[in-house]
């Protein structure tokens, strides 16, 4: 996602910010996983922006999608090429206003931008952990998140916000701990995967074990299984876009070049622009990262794990309120999925507000500029800021 | 009527009507809730807790932009997911001439409402009747603004034709006011008399028999 960074046009932004870190779960008081299995210590990588008001009333938490990380807004250093991945809609004067709200962003555990993940060292081998680490779900991130909130002392959340598998975490989040989140925001995102989901992710891992440096997770830092994770890359950036935005952005039109090569080079921008998006993100990536949480995307299932196979049983649990959004191009999470999420709000008796924007850019167009999301963002906790106060 | 929208211009003649049929702190949804004006003044001055469906995107967003619960959505498909009784009110203003299927939509008002609010331009106003005698045109008045082949009106209803239609589908007539209103729609009066050709609008308040 990080290749939308964009400054924001007017130049506003949050300014300088700094990574914290929170560990907990030091043995012999391990976090408990879904799976069974047990994972200690337990760090976290997170960021703050804007002020906790006196009521603690104003927290906004915004959960980040598959290759995101705590790094929401602002700069770290003056000399930063690019600010956090959603510094248009996070600082002051914008859709979360850190004017008005304490945000927190946290790095999710299975990652690998500063909490624990399967390149983090194993303190029982001293080596990462590879595929000795335990395969967490995003249930096992929230509560991961929970915690955090606990040590910060953030008894209710005023939204938790987020796109993709960051909306996964927003739905998690309403039905795990319903006390704690007065408003819910999931963007461009689903209560479970499609098998057609499920498909180009089982791709992208198998392109990962396929590369001979994968050695079964087990890879040092000069031998990494780069070619793998680009091309997992490439095939997410695929599902990103959409036939259309796509034509627009490429057409069939040729890389600095008037006509075929008559061999296997980049021969169209497309090729050339994929080719680009997988070495960037390699820089920055770790490939048993990438196979932890899209694992965990697929695993995720909000009815089965929380109604009985029940979406609406599922809800009944929560106690936010509600806004959900999707994008009319979106193929990866698109609008019918959406739209059962809210049907099944509506028969659970949640307040629920949905908007379908128009854009063409996909399933990414939740990261690009939009005044109408940022909008109706804007609106929905402004009215929650006042309710909850009631 | 002393009723004023957020920025402060008159509430819609028929839409103050309603607004005061509705009792505070009720459950309200409004189907086909446009930019939410009614939705709006209802929970800010009844402090209802209310709802609104709406087709069109650039509506759905200012309604969430001003914090009202808004799902876009067909009418017809969207009242189906709620619970028997979950309102107290279901409103239709302004739609029932646009809606496919009449009976089913009003009976699925009156299932997931305790009451019913139905408003829609009245077809037999004399204006629209002198049109049609005397000029032997498709009427166009400023309630029907449409030429025949572009109007999204597909019912011709009139007052008196709804009467009856209630009757039909079981459903009672609990009040019922007509009102002439002047061009723009934003001022008007209650028709008493011979409500049928002079009224431009017929509201209800229904409910089941």
């Amino acid at each position: 996602m990080s290749e939308y960074i964009a400054h924001d046009a007017d130049g506003v932004s949050v300014g300088r910010v700094e990574k914290q870190v929170f560990t907990f779960a030091r043995p012999p008081e391990r976090l408990v996983l879904e799976s069974g299995e047990h994972l200690g210590p337990v760090t976290l990588a997170y960021e703050t922006y804007g002020r906790l008001n006196r009521d603690r009333s104003n927290a906004v938490l915004v959960c980040h999608a598959l290759s995101g990380d705590a790094h929401l807004a602002g700069y770290h250093r003056e000399e930063d090429p690019k600010p956090g991945w959603w510094d248009i809609m996070v600082g002051p004067g914008k859709g979360i206003d850190t004017q008005q709200y304490f945000v927190v962003c946290v790095n999710i555990i299975g990652s690998c931008a500063g909490s624990t993940g399967p390149n983090s060292v194993n303190p029982e081998t001293g080596v990462p952990y590879g595929l000795d680490f335990p395969v967490v779900t995003i249930g096992d991130m929230v509560t991961a998140q929970k915690v955090l909130l606990d040590h910060l002392k953030i008894e209710k959340l005023l939204a938790v916000i987020g796109g993709s598998v960051g909306g996964m975490q927003v739905l998690e989040w309403c039905v795990r701990y319903p006390q704690r989140v007065f408003a819910a925001v999931p963007l461009a995102t689903t209560c479970r995967h499609s098998a057609l989901a499920i498909a180009f992710n089982e791709v992208s891992r198998q392109a990962i074990m396929a590369d001979p440096n994968w050695h079964g997770g087990r890879y040092g830092p000069d031998n990494k299984p780069d070619l793998g994770l680009a091309v997992a890359r490439m095939i997410g950036h695929i599902t990103y876009l959409s036939d259309e935005a796509m034509r627009r952005k490429f057409g069939r039109q040729l890389q600095n070049k008037s006509d075929f090569s008559f061999n296997f080079d980049a021969d169209f921008q497309v090729e050339s622009y994929l080719r680009y998006q997988g070495r960037k993100f390699v820089e920055r990536f770790d490939a048993n990262a990438f196979l932890y949480i899209t694992k965990a995307a697929d695993y995720f299932d909000l009815a089965r794990q929380h109604g009985n196979g029940s979406l609406s049983q599922a809800f009944s649990k929560a106690r936010a309120r509600f806004l959900v959004v999707s994008f009319t191009s979106d193929w990866l999470y698109p609008t019918y999925q959406s739209r059962e999420m809210v049907q099944a709000m509506k028969k659970a008796g949640r307040e629920v507000s949905f908007c379908e924007i128009e854009a063409q850019w996909g399933h990414d167009a939740f990261l690009l500029p939009n005044p109408r999301l940022s909008q109706l963002i804007r609106g929905f906790l402004k009215r929650a800021h006042e309710d909850i106060r009631k | 009527m002393p009723t004023k929208t957020s920025e402060n211009k008159a509430l819609r003649f028929d839409l103050a009507i309603i607004a005061s049929w509705i009792a505070p702190r009720s459950r309200v949804l409004d189907l086909g809730c446009g930019e939410g004006d009614l939705l709006d003044y209802l929970q800010r001055v009844k402090q209802v807790a209310g709802t609104g469906i709406e087709r069109r995107e650039t509506h759905v967003a200012r309604c969430i932009e001003k914090g009202l619960p808004v799902i876009q959505g067909d009418i017809n498909a969207e009242i189906r997911d709620y619970a028997s009784r979950a309102f107290d009110y279901v409103i239709l203003s302004r739609t029932l001439q646009q809606v496919y299927r009449p009976a089913e939509l009003i009976g699925e008002l009156l299932r997931v409402g305790r009451r019913g609010v139905v408003s829609f331009p009245n077809f037999s106003h004399w204006q629209a009747r002198l049109q049609l005698m005397f000029g032997g045109y498709a009427p166009k008045t400023a309630q029907l603004p449409y030429e025949w082949h572009d109007t999204p009106n597909i019912r011709v209803i009139t007052i008196k034709d709804f009467r009856r239609f209630l009757g039909e589908i079981g459903a009672s007539v609990i009040r019922e006011t007509a009102i002439n209103t002047s061009a723009a729609d934003h001022r008007g009066r209650i028709v008493r008399k011979l409500a049928n050709w002079r009224a431009t609008y017929g509201l209800f308040l229904i409910g089941k028999s």
